[in-house]
């Protein structure tokens, strides 16, 4: 975190002088482990093992907060007795059809539980995000039994499933010391409980994995365990790749997701009305109860008053999706010559997506392309001295592409917001005029829209109905009629439609069509008409009494709410849980929650409040249940639904791991993971021994993601100039490699050279007894830059293949290679060129996009046994 | 060795505002170097070169303060004692592992063992492979602002002046290039422009001070290991830093280059100084340091001394550093 997000850890080191202790997980040796006080070396790639020997431990010594668990988590919630869990089933959940690399979900569920849609609507590739927050679930019948002795209670299937994630085991597949996993196993206990907590944070480097959503989710687990959630200083903080990450999730840029976290209408659920759709995406108990006016208000801020309860409010005019239309199986669809054209925004995909060889094949395909980016990229001029151009394999007056470059407005030079790590959102104005033809975003889609609205202005075809009833007014000003921001904010806000008036809360939207709201979560965030993401107030900050709050610096989703499920910092009874944590709490004279934070919880609910067994909506949720947007109102250790590749997170080694897995050596990699088996995508054989070496990619305080703001700048340049590889004295003596040299890292997509940086920061791990190397890059270069005074470099995604979590899509950044001294033969990418599929009839549904057809068993030659079936 | 600057402080107007330093704290330090970076943005200096692995096996790359870095942050890596253990070294390692890696294959012209490694003598623990670091230092080293300024000592033509903050800047409109002051800084801080050949080193942000703002690497410096404001003030402060690091634990705090009195002093005392944990020589600073004219005044002044008594002298001198890094 001190290395790639140094502003933020600024408050790591206050922390850190106020007494907290800073624990650093990391395969190399960085500049974070420098200012930590227990580093932990790690097998990259094995962080399951490692937090699943963390919830072992936990529950072992009897460490965990036992009042919170059983009141605030699903431990109690009695599971399917057709469920088998990976301990039974040598590395598979019940349910796994061998054949598609799926699982069929229905043994996982709670017992007594319905889904209230039938099975297979919910389940494509693409499933409802609300799936996560058991949506749809009737929960009525449900069973439990509080002293968590059930044989099939949460608690016992999560206790039997990590038995074997002893220390021993830990050290054997995580290379990490036992005596150094219990300093760390008690650090974590002794800081958690009635007086303390325990913050994780975590970034990419739990995400890019396979295994990625379950790593998450193995974190959140220590943390339930440990009572660290909803309370002050707890959490699971993401640290994001740059800035308003956070924000793209909630006003998405994501293909399965609306505003809000609704989920994207599916073109194959068949039934295609509105109510269907709020039927099937929200839920009869607890918050999503609301989905319908949050649906309803999203249509309504889109179409205005072309959206009425005649017309479904345009629901039929949004898109569908027909599959996974994430980024991977997009570009393979692109690389088959079945998209036309692209815009490219504030990415640098020939540089910064997995396999980037193959995604500058797939641009060479395209009509027509637009980037805005604040200089020339890779991604505009792959058709002229990309990798596969100097080797000959693409001919520049052969590429069709059109490429359109746009100059863009830099952060400093256009207003708007960021939404960071804890759904702060923070306002920014304006400092500076963009120069030269450079200009926001905003004004790009602004007129872009407005432009395409008059070319469909005469239209009567019913298909251009969207674009012609889009609502899109705002006003502009200065000399190059740049929209407001503030207009934006405010729409996104949400506002009654007769009054105009801006809404103070997601409580004053109506399902009747007299509200509109852009995404519902951010209501209140231009709430009595003030741009509340604009205040820099951070109040009296040694204030004892929840000072440290701030709740006038910027405005935090929902409802200004700085910790969610906060409910949880007192224990049912509604009694803070300490004095030294209070945080809110139930005042009984006054006869409602209160304390230094915003409740997460309907203010008048008694704690002792318990839901009736026919409740529907909030009603459902009792006054002892914290988690109100899960259906049940408990926090999930075991998850019934919502995640594709298993209701408990299991160590499956990364999909090319040169390591035996040692826990369930019949599966190694995640079987549900997404490979995108095709010929141009060839996995690294692992039999031959052939990449023996362990690979993680990381980042570098001095360069930001793919360089072009920072490579091209001297001041940068000169910190980081060359691509590098750390690599241990013993590796690099074995193959001949010196210090400051060259030295290149190969596999089955292509090679790189680098210099190799000889150290022990990234020394041998113990595995079993055996050296096992690793190395550990950054992946800032590419191989261009606009300036004479600028740096370039190979790519280390060249080297990566392409494949999936399987819940995300998103790759696996630990990969197996070779290594060798001295420099690269020919470019880096051109051993592909032999191995291209044929193109394929692009006009249909493409394989890529097909769930059955992506999934396949990786590594395959190891069948489940058939009691998996 | 006197206490006094050694140059009457140049006033603008009005009441003098007492002298200005930096306080570099180097336990909170996290090498993020946007130190570097905000003075040079700040003072328009150039990149110094694109040279990878000036700093070996650290991640610098710059090397050292120049005529056109005025702030760098030093890597200091420090090894764990590693305790040799041949059998572990050998099971690890497997059978007849002289030279290659057994369970990591290297492939076609590379599988052939190299007989010029001996991976075991490696493995147990001559090049200490497997060996944990135990600490990696951060030090953000800039020019120090010294009371007995060697470099503003030196200058034949006025060019180094010492301003109304009591800190040394070279006025560039007089420097003439003779470069005298390069060789009178202990510190080896200020250096020539390569391109015309004038001297050039960290101001303190003069024209921000002028102007009431902080040094541009302070204002940058995310986690307040570089501090700024009043001498005495940061002086202060450091001191109950050192007292409250010394409590918690971490006895090898120390100040370099305030704190100390009388002989002690570095240069008689430091405008900018640091809080380290370990000796100085570790950062690339020396232990002792003066004004080469201020440390050659004792001497000048008595002359026709017998050389004897100047031999003694000197070695009561080593007396008191041996008993201040004792006392670290």
């Amino acid at each position: 975190m001190a290395e790639a997000h140094p502003v933020g850890f600024r408050w790591v080191m206050k922390a850190r002088e106020c007494g907290a202790v800073i624990v650093n997980v990391d395969p190399h040796y960085a500049r974070t482990s420098a200012v930590s006080d227990i580093h932990v070396p790690i097998r990259a790639g094995s962080d399951i093992a490692f937090l699943g020997g963390l919830i072992r431990y936990i529950i072992a010594t009897g460490s965990y907060f036992r009042e919170y668990v059983v009141n605030y988590t699903n431990a109690a919630t009695i599971i399917n007795e057709d469920f088998r869990d990976t301990e039974d089933l040598h590395g598979y959940f019940s349910g796994f059809d061998p054949e598609t690399g799926t699982y069929d979900r229905d043994s996982w569920r709670y017992e007594g539980e319905r889904s209230a849609a039938q099975a297979g609507e919910r389940e494509h590739s693409t499933q409802a995000f609300s799936d996560r927050t058991g949506a749809g679930m009737e929960t009525e019948d449900m069973r439990s039994d509080p002293t968590l002795e059930h044989p099939r209670c949460v608690f016992q299937i999560l206790k039997r499933h990590y038995e074997r994630y002893t220390p021993e085991m830990v050290e054997r597949v995580c290379g990490i010391p036992p005596e150094l996993f219990r300093k760390v196993a008690d650090t974590l206990i002794a800081n958690s409980g009635r007086e303390r907590t325990t913050m994780l944070t975590y970034a990419v480097g739990w995400t890019q994995h396979s295994t990625g959503v379950q790593t998450i989710r193995a974190g959140a687990i220590v943390q339930l365990l440990l009572g660290n959630i909803g309370r002050p200083g707890g959490g699971i903080m993401a640290m994001r790749g740059h800035a308003t990450i956070q924000g793209s999730s909630d006003i998405p840029t994501l293909y399965d997701l609306l505003p809000g976290y609704l989920p994207m209408p599916r073109a194959r659920e068949g039934h295609l009305s509105l109510e269907d759709y709020c039927t099937t995406g929200g839920s009869k108990r607890g918050w999503w109860s609301h989905f319908d006016i949050y649906a309803i208000s999203l249509l309504k801020a889109w179409f205005g008053d072309a959206a009425t309860v005649e017309n479904d409010y345009g629901f039929a005019s949004l898109p569908k999706i027909s599959g996974n239309h994430s980024q991977f199986p997009t570009m393979l669809r692109m690389l088959d010559g079945g998209i036309d054209g692209m815009f490219v925004l504030g990415q640098n995909p020939a540089v910064g997506t997995m396999h980037a060889g193959l995604m500058r094949r797939a641009l060479a395909k395209l009509k027509w392309l637009v980037v805005r980016d604040l200089a020339d990229i890779e991604t505009s001029r792959f058709w002229k001295d990309s990798p596969e151009v100097l080797s000959g394999e693409l001919r520049t007056e052969e590429i069709e592409t059109e490429v359109f470059l746009m100059p863009c407005a830099g952060h400093v030079e256009k207003e708007g917001s960021f939404t960071n790590t804890q759904r702060l959102v923070q306002w920014r104005d304006k400092a500076l005029e963009p120069p030269g033809d450079s200009r926001s975003e905003l004004h790009f889609f602004y007129h872009l829209i407005r432009r395409i609205k008059a070319h469909y202005a005469g239209s009567t075809e019913p298909r251009d109905w969207p674009i012609r009833n889009l609502a899109w007014d705002y006003p502009v000003h200065g000399p190059h009629q740049e929209p407001s921001a503030e207009a934006v904010l405010k729409e996104i806000n949400g506002f009654e439609i007769a009054s105009g008036r801006p809404v103070n809360s997601f409580a004053d939207l109506r399902n009747d069509g007299s509200t509109a709201c852009g995404c519902w979560i951010y209501a209140g965030v231009y709430g009595d008409g003030v741009n509340q993401a604009r205040r820099r107030e951070p109040g009296n900050v040694t204030d004892p009494e929840g000072g440290d709050v701030s709740p006038e610096w910027g405005w935090a989703w929902p409802s200004n709410r700085r910790i969610l499920y906060n409910r949880a910092s007192a224990d049912p009874q509604g009694r803070p849980w300490s004095e030294r944590k209070k945080y809110i709490w139930w005042d009984e004279e006054q006869g409602q929650w209160t304390g230094y934070d915003v409740p997460d919880f309907p203010r008048e609910k008694r704690p002792d409040y318990v839901a009736p067994h026919d409740a529907s909506g909030m009603d459902a949720i009792s006054g002892s249940d914290p988690f109100i947007m899960m259906t049940d109102g408990r926090a999930w250790l075991y998850s019934p639904t919502g995640l594709l590749d298993g209701p408990l997170p299991t160590h499956y080694e990364p999909i090319e791991s040169p390591v035996k897995n040692a826990l369930y050596p019949d599966v190694g990699a995640n079987p549900a993971a997404i490979t995108w088996k095709r010929g141009e995508n060839p996995l690294n054989p692992m039999e031959s021994g052939a990449y023996p070496v362990i690979v993680s990619t990381f980042r570098l305080t001095e360069h930001h993601t793919t360089g072009p703001m920072s490579r091209n700048l001297p001041w940068l340049a000169e910190l980081q100039p060359e691509l590098y590889a750390e690599i241990d004295p013993m590796l690099a003596a074995d193959r001949g490699i010196e210090d400051g040299g060259w030295m290149v890292i190969a596999t089955e997509r292509g090679e790189v050279e680098a210099r190799a940086m000889v150290t022990r920061r990234v020394g041998p791990l113990r595995i079993d007894g055996q050296f096992v190397h690793q190395i550990s890059v950054p992946w800032h270069w590419g191989t261009y830059t606009t300036s004479e005074q600028g740096v370039t470099g190979d790519s280390m995604n060249d080297l990566i293949v392409l494949s999936g979590d399987p819940n995300t899509s998103i790759e696996d950044k630990t990969f197996s290679c070779q290594v060798r001294a001295g420099r690269r033969d020919g470019e880096s990418t051109q051993e592909l060129a032999s191995v291209r599929d044929a193109d394929i009839d692009a006009s249909a549904d493409h394989d890529a996009e097909v769930p059955d057809k992506v999934f396949h068993t990786p590594q395959s030659g190891h069948q489940p046994p058939p009691e998996s079936r | 060795m006197s206490d006094a600057p050694t140059e009457v402080a140049v006033h603008r107007s009005g009441q003098p505002p007492g002298r200005l330093g930096f306080f570099t704290d180097t336990t909170v330090c996290i090498g993020c170097k946007s130190c570097e970076v905000a003075c040079k943005q700040w003072n328009d200096l150039p990149a110094d070169g694109y040279t990878f692995g000036k700093g070996r096996r650290s991640l610098d790359h710059t090397g050292s303060l120049s005529s056109s870095s005025w702030r760098h942050v030093h890597f200091v890596e420090i090894a764990a004692p590693h305790e040799p253990d041949r059998e572990a070294a050998r099971a690890a390692l497997g059978a007849g592992a002289g030279g290659q890696l057994p369970n990591i294959p290297a492939t076609g012209a590379l599988a052939a063992v190299r007989e010029d490694v001996d991976l075991l003598a490696m493995a147990d623990g001559a090049a200490l492979p497997e060996a944990e670091i135990d600490r990696w230092l951060f030090d953000s080293d800039v020019c120090k602002h010294c009371t007995n300024a060697g470099c503003l000592d030196a200058c034949p033509t006025g060019a180094l002046i010492r301003t109304e903050f009591e800190t040394v800047i070279v006025q560039p409109d007089i420097c003439n290039g003779c470069g005298y002051c390069v060789p009178s800084c202990p510190f080896g801080v200020i250096d020539r422009d390569p391109y015309d050949g004038r001297a050039a080193k960290c101001t303190l942000c003069y024209d921000r001070l002028q102007d009431g703002l902080e040094p541009a690497c302070a204002k940058a410096c995310p986690t307040d290991s570089i501090q700024f404001g009043p001498y005495e003030e940061l002086v202060e402060r450091a001191k109950g830093r050192v007292t409250e690091l010394h409590a918690r634990g971490l006895e090898t705090a120390y100040l370099y280059g305030a704190g100390d009195e009388g002989a002690d002093q570095l240069a008689g005392g430091l405008g900018a100084f640091f809080l380290l944990t370990e000796p100085p020589e570790r950062f690339g600073l020396p232990a002792q340091a003066d004004s080469p004219i201020q440390a050659n005044m004792p001497a000048a002044t008595a002359a026709g001394l017998a050389a004897g008594v100047t031999a003694a002298a000197a070695a009561v001198v080593s007396l008191v550093f041996a008993h201040r890094r004792a006392r670290r």
